[in-house]
């Protein structure tokens, strides 16, 4: 109904991929997490998961307009 | 558990979250013209949207929170809440009975009864529907601003009515679609905030068999940990099926595998799978009748593997607990500072250290049980090397012998969560109860303005005059929900009697829908009766019966403890058993001796055997319901089989 929701789903995941990304590269003592024995950037692996979480939604958003749907 | 302190960047994640949500409301509203764009989306949504809000609106806050519960109290066992119960459910629905919601062109679950009955059928379950989803919606919406309230020490009427308001800006504006298009951005919060804890708890543990290993030790002895009052045998949390053949007393669950199978997987689950508006309405949004019937299937697969999201949690909060060096518990109910003080002075004052005294004294402070060894332990170790005041704390706070399994969940989060993490997590959280709030709101919303105000009180009138209602009805029923909220923070026992009412309503209402579309023969007197015969059997069900170890009261019993069972959870299975029982075998005799009001043309496309079946030419072999259906069911069939 006039809103592919994969627009505003890939746009905010794609920010909160890049908020976590920059956070654990800038604080990287303060996104360790200490789970079986290693320390993890959790913030780091993960903002980069959800990055490209929210970049391919907006790819299928991208491509979904180039082809309307049927009425 | 102290407060949790959030930074600025789990602040941005949350406020990101929010002005998103909010976004999409704002955005589709100019397309809400009609009453019907506003309440049943005008069908014109696609499947997978349409699919993913089906199993959104149903994944609340108290699912979340409630499945990681039963994971560390009964185990693997809970996943028959999935796989015996909720999937073989939705395959049911959508091949056989989304036909009729769909092609009857009915706007909501209760019409459907209007169609094939008569009013006074309809109402009874409209009413009784309106009545249970406001009070879901308040019991959650309690659960939640509690949680926010010991969790981060939030004001607790400040959670509640943020929390509503951001819901009650986006269903106002953009109605069932935002809804809808909400819950599947929720969907993807929720999936992606949870599964990082999972795999962390996980990695922390050390895999899935030193998991395993670790609750075979506690099976066989969980009163160690103060978990339960009698042993098992190992598997007792690692498998599904071998406790519950071995009988109700050899499985933490307290139930056998009658009560499972018929009670949960089938009663329980077919009443809320198939006849739920709640998540119905959702399949009933979609675009055409493949799509429709296509929604609980989609629906159906990531449910089936969510036992790995939600139910693991729990499991391995067990296994943390019983491994010493971890430093972890499930959270002890809570305690008042003051208490864990008076505590740590009983240790720190006594002199010279005396166990014997000083673990009844602890334990008088708190108010709790307290663990004996590990008490003694603490003395000792207090009385080596002076330990800080903090340390004493901690000890005290390790040792107490009771649990609050609802904080397990978020135990976890804040033990492998830093800032950042922390942020995405909360917000999965406030997303899942958000989503099942929206889908209380949508459904009762719609039920009341179609099915009870333009039914029964003001017929007749322009759509712009439904449309109106339908806004003010989703205001009010908002309203409506934070007073049942403050009902629940009142009464300890107000989520009992909500399951009761559910229990009561639920049960019987699976039969009145299956007489209904498949025996053309079932007369509207016989669907009446034989639902409020349902309703009332169960609650004389529930007065005489108890659960071992319950008095008599909102549990049961209070009309004489006639029947009991092992746990509460083989009362409720029973009680759904025998209100679905009562209800189909009513209806059935009172349908033979009463006379049909309505010929087989009337019934066209509302009962089975007077409905052209479903031609499926143009549809390719894998979007056809039954087909993917019966590979849902062989993979649940395996899945059982793999956790045997």
């Amino acid at each position: 109904m006039g809103l592919d929701i994969r627009w505003p789903i890939g746009l905010m995941f794609t920010l909160i991929g890049v908020l976590l990304t920059g956070y654990g590269t800038v604080n990287r003592a303060g996104s360790l997490t200490h789970a079986g024995g290693s320390d993890l950037n959790i913030n780091l692996w993960w903002g980069i998961v959800l990055l490209v979480f929210g970049v391919l939604m907006l790819f299928g958003a991208a491509r979904g307009k180039k082809t309307p749907p049927a009425a | 558990m102290q407060p949790i302190h959030l930074a600025w960047v789990d602040y941005t994640v949350l406020l990101a979250y929010v002005a998103f949500v909010v976004g999409i409301g704002w955005t589709l509203a100019r397309y809400m013209k009609t009453s019907s764009d506003f309440l049943t989306s005008a069908r014109s949504i696609p499947t997978w949207v349409t699919g993913l809000a089906f199993i959104s609106a149903n994944l609340g806050a108290l699912e979340l929170v409630g499945m990681a519960a039963s994971g560390a109290k009964y185990g693997i066992a809970t996943a028959h809440f999935y796989w015996v119960g909720a999937i073989p459910a939705m395959v049911f629905l959508a091949v056989f009975m989304m036909p009729f919601y769909y092609g009857s062109k009915a706007r909501s679950v209760p019409e459907y009864l209007q169609m094939r009955f008569n009013k006074p059928v309809m109402g009874l379950n409209a009413i009784g529907f309106a009545i249970m989803t406001v009070f879901a919606s308040g019991i959650s919406m309690n659960a939640l601003a509690k949680l926010l309230n010991q969790l981060l020490g939030w004001n607790y009427h400040f959670a509640l009515f943020v929390c509503s308001g951001v819901v009650l800006v986006y269903v106002l504006k953009g109605g069932l679609t935002s809804a809808i298009y909400t819950e599947v951005l929720q969907f993807f919060m929720i999936v992606l905030g949870f599964a990082p804890v999972v795999y962390l708890g996980l990695k922390d543990v050390g895999g899935w068999s030193a998991m395993t290993d670790k609750l075979h030790a506690v099976a066989q002895n969980p009163m160690a940990l103060d978990l339960n009052t009698k042993a098992f045998a190992p598997d007792a949390w690692t498998s599904a099926w071998k406790p519950l053949l071995g009988g109700s007393s050899a499985n933490p669950m307290g139930v056998d595998v009658f009560a499972i199978v018929f009670g949960l997987g089938f009663v329980l689950s077919f009443g809320y799978w198939c006849t739920n508006f709640l998540v119905v309405q959702r399949a009933m949004a979609a675009k055409n009748m493949t799509a429709a019937r296509n929604t609980p299937i989609v629906a159906a697969i990531p449910k089936m593997l969510f036992p790995a999201l939600v139910i693991l949690p729990g499991m391995l909060a067990v296994a943390l607990t019983a491994l010493p060096d971890k430093n972890y518990r499930i959270p002890p109910p809570i305690i008042a500072p003051e208490n864990y003080n008076k505590a740590v002075d009983v240790i720190k004052n006594t002199n010279p250290p005396n166990p014997a005294t000083e673990i009844k004294d602890v334990s008088d402070a708190l108010g709790q049980k307290v663990n004996a060894d590990k008490i003694t332990a603490l003395i000792t170790a207090n009385a080596a090397s002076k330990m800080t005041d903090d340390q004493i704390k901690n000890g005290v706070y390790m040792s107490v012998a009771a649990y609050d399994y609802d904080s397990v969940i978020f135990s976890l989060v804040k033990k492998y969560c830093p800032a950042g993490l922390l942020g995405l997590a909360l917000t999965a959280l406030l997303a899942s109860f958000m989503s099942g709030m929206a889908g209380n709101v949508t459904a009762f919303n719609t039920v009341w303005t179609y099915n009870l105000y333009q039914a029964f009180f003001v017929p007749d009138k322009s759509d712009e005059h439904y449309f109106w209602m339908g806004k003010l009805i989703t205001v009010v029923g908002i309203g409506l929900s934070i007073l049942c909220a403050y009902f629940a923070r009142q009464y300890n026992n107000a989520m009992d009697i909500i399951q009761l009412v559910f229990g009561f309503v639920n049960a019987p209402v699976f039969a009145t829908f299956l007489l209904g579309m498949f025996w053309k023969r079932t007369t509207s007197i016989g669907a009446f009766f034989g639902l409020l015969g349902g309703i009332v059997s169960s609650t004389l069900f529930h007065a005489v019966t108890f659960a071992h170890g319950n008095l008599p009261g909102v549990k049961g019993g209070y009309l004489g403890m006639k029947i009991g069972f092992p746990s509460e959870m083989a009362q409720n299975f029973w009680l759904a058993a025998f209100a679905f029982t009562v209800c189909f075998v009513l209806t059935l005799v009172l349908s033979l001796a009463t006379s049909r009001t309505k010929s087989d043309e009337q019934l066209k496309g509302l009962v089975y055997s007077l409905t052209p079946k479903i031609v499926e030419h143009n549809v390719p072999v894998w979007q056809r319901p039954a087909v993917v259906g019966t590979v849902l069911l062989i993979g649940c069939i395996i899945l059982n089989l793999i956790f045997w």
